[in-house]
């Protein structure tokens, strides 16, 4: 049997694949639950890693979806609302197998684009892995369910603010980076915190659809699923990581709050936007 | 299915494709966008039957039950679900063999728990040994419908909870004014008015069950998920029906059906809503009134 302090040398990072702990993972009798707690803890880099990344690109991207939804011309806002529909309407974890079967189509050598004056080659082999075409879903999705919200904000900017900018003389992007940005994010916010933690939970469906996982190397929830199937008993691995995930779910919310703190800074204290944690996590 | 199927690989394009579409397994794959249109069927009023369970509890001026609502709605919707699609069943599993083990044979002297292993004695196994495979199929589909319906019932019963306190005090006090008790008012006033308040909770919550669906795959069903990836992978030339790689097809079917079904049960709802606005002491309700006279 390891100690707890080999098990934390050998799985503390294996999640980042075999260089960087114990070749194999430990089997049948001899999972210890020092094993379990580091190895499902690892397993965590990479939900980390999905949601920072998903979110931070997907928020710009939102933005545009957004505003191009909220446009008046049909051509800009049709194809937003469809976007927005295809990726909110169906399951994320349709979309990963789609995608992955996708990709997988992609030629190995890579995607030629003619410019005229050379040929550009553009790398798809690595869509084929998780780190990679995993997270271009998971930033589509976040992308469509954030622009969704932040649409529903742009509708409910309070028209003072509107006319208050007008009469300023504020107009085109001035206007947009002192007043609609702003409003916009602080209405949002609250309902972005949850869009946030639904992310983050939703990195588990990464490995349990289509993506492969290279070297045994997955995240949190792949792991425990595979001590669930190791040693057939639910009641260590599960709570493992569903602490896991609440720990995590916490420390978003905190974040999140002191962005919400700082988007409400001007406003007299009750009519600041509270944050509210509505759960519905499936997507 | 068609008298021209004998020999697939000496049809022209239109035959082999109106072959290959209707051969055995194909049909098995049709079947399955019917288990998942029947675990909708029984799912939602499982689910709804059970957050009107809850919302009770949570309502509830007994301490014990109101704290077993709250700890039902609480737990359920702090963990990922996801967790609970996979622990439900299998703890579930565990804990009907269990109680089978220490009924049918009480004199079995080894522990259950043997290191990590998990032994019942042959009488208890659930379900029974040698059972025909429907029987497995039947049982595992439960399992999944049990856990739907506990996952999705404390989000339905936080919803309740909350329509159930929207319907506007004047209405309730009123009844209570006119001499019912408060048992009638819940009956008669409440529960009649809280679904308009109800309504865009409980429609939220059906696109989530809708778009869950295709996790009954992670619980070794065979639905449409595992049929598209069984049929579109690669078959060789050992297959009757050999083609290239069309799993990117099939799933954008898959795909294709939820969006469908998305947005139909979105126009559903408005409809529904509409219907149930009418007369109601709300912003839709006042401006179907005004409308319609």
């Amino acid at each position: 049997m390891r100690t707890c302090l080999e098990s934390l040398q050998g799985y503390g990072l294996r999640a980042l694949g075999r260089q960087y702990g114990e070749n194999l993972l430990p089997r049948g009798l001899d999972i210890t639950l020092c094993d379990q707690i580091f190895l499902i803890g690892s397993g965590l880099i990479w939900n980390i890693y999905f949601a920072a990344i998903a979110i931070g690109i997907g928020f710009g991207l939102a933005t545009g979806v957004a505003l191009a939804k909220f446009s008046q011309n049909r051509w800009i806002n049709r194809p937003a609302s469809a976007f927005v529909f295809i990726f909110r309407g169906s399951p994320l974890f349709i979309q990963f197998f789609f995608f992955y079967a996708l990709f997988i189509l992609l030629p190995r050598t890579g995607l030629e684009i003619p410019l005229g004056f050379t040929t550009l080659t553009v790398n798809t082999s690595a869509l084929t892995t998780a780190q990679v075409g995993g997270l271009v879903v998971l930033v589509l999705n976040t992308t469509a369910y954030s622009a969704e919200l932040f649409y529903g904000a742009l509708r409910s900017i309070p028209k003072g603010d509107l006319e208050a900018a007008d009469a300023y003389g504020l107009s085109g992007f001035t206007k947009f980076r002192r007043v609609v940005f702003p409003s916009m994010l602080r209405l949002a916010w609250p309902s972005y915190t949850n869009e946030a933690i639904f992310l983050t939970h939703s990195t588990t469906l990464v490995f349990l659809s289509a993506f492969p996982a290279r070297q045994q190397s997955g995240e949190a929830f792949y792991y425990a699923r595979y001590f669930v199937d190791q040693t057939f008993n639910p009641f260590v691995a599960y709570p493992i990581v569903a602490a896991y995930f609440v720990a995590l779910t916490l420390a978003i919310i905190g974040i999140f709050a002191l962005a919400n703190l700082r988007l409400n800074r001007h406003l007299p204290r009750e009519r600041r936007q509270r944050l509210r944690f509505r759960p519905q996590y499936i997507r | 299915m068609f008298s021209f199927c004998t020999d697939p690989s000496s049809l022209p394009q239109w035959q082999w494709f109106a072959c290959y579409l209707t051969s055995a397994t194909h049909l098995n794959f049709y079947h399955a966008f019917g288990v998942v249109l029947l675990l909708l069927a029984i799912t939602a009023p499982a689910a709804l039957a059970m957050g009107m369970a809850g919302a009770l509890a949570l309502r509830s001026r007994i301490p014990p039950l109101n704290w077993l609502g709250k700890g039902y709605v609480n737990i359920v919707r702090g963990v990922p679900d996801i967790v609970f699609f996979l622990f439900v069943p299998i703890a579930l599993g565990q804990g009907i063999e269990w109680v089978l083990h220490q009924i049918n044979c009480p004199d079995w002297d080894q522990p259950i728990r043997q290191g990590n292993d998990f032994i019942v004695c042959r009488d208890a196994k659930m379900p029974p040994v040698n059972s025909p495979r429907w029987v497995y199929d039947v049982y595992g589909f439960f399992m999944a419908v049990i856990a739907f319906a506990l996952v999705f019932g404390a989000f339905v019963a936080n919803t309740l909870y909350g329509a159930m306190r929207a319907v506007p005090q004047a209405q309730v006090e009123t009844a209570e004014a006119y001499g019912m008790t408060q048992r009638q008012a819940f009956r008669r006033i409440i529960l009649p008015q809280m679904w308009v308040y109800a309504l865009p909770g409980l429609s939220n919550i059906w696109q989530i069950l809708t778009k869950a669906t295709p996790l009954l795959f992670l619980l070794g069903i065979q639905d449409i998920v595992y049929w598209a990836r069984e049929l579109g992978g690669q078959k060789t030339s050992l297959f009757t029906y050999p083609h290239p790689d069309w799993r990117v097809w099939y799933f954008l079917v898959l795909l294709c059906f939820y969006l469908t079904l998305t947005w139909a049960s979105e126009r559903a709802f408005a409809r529904l809503n509409d219907k149930l606005s009418r007369g109601q002491a709300t912003a839709a309700g006042e401006r179907q009134r005004k409308a319609g006279s």
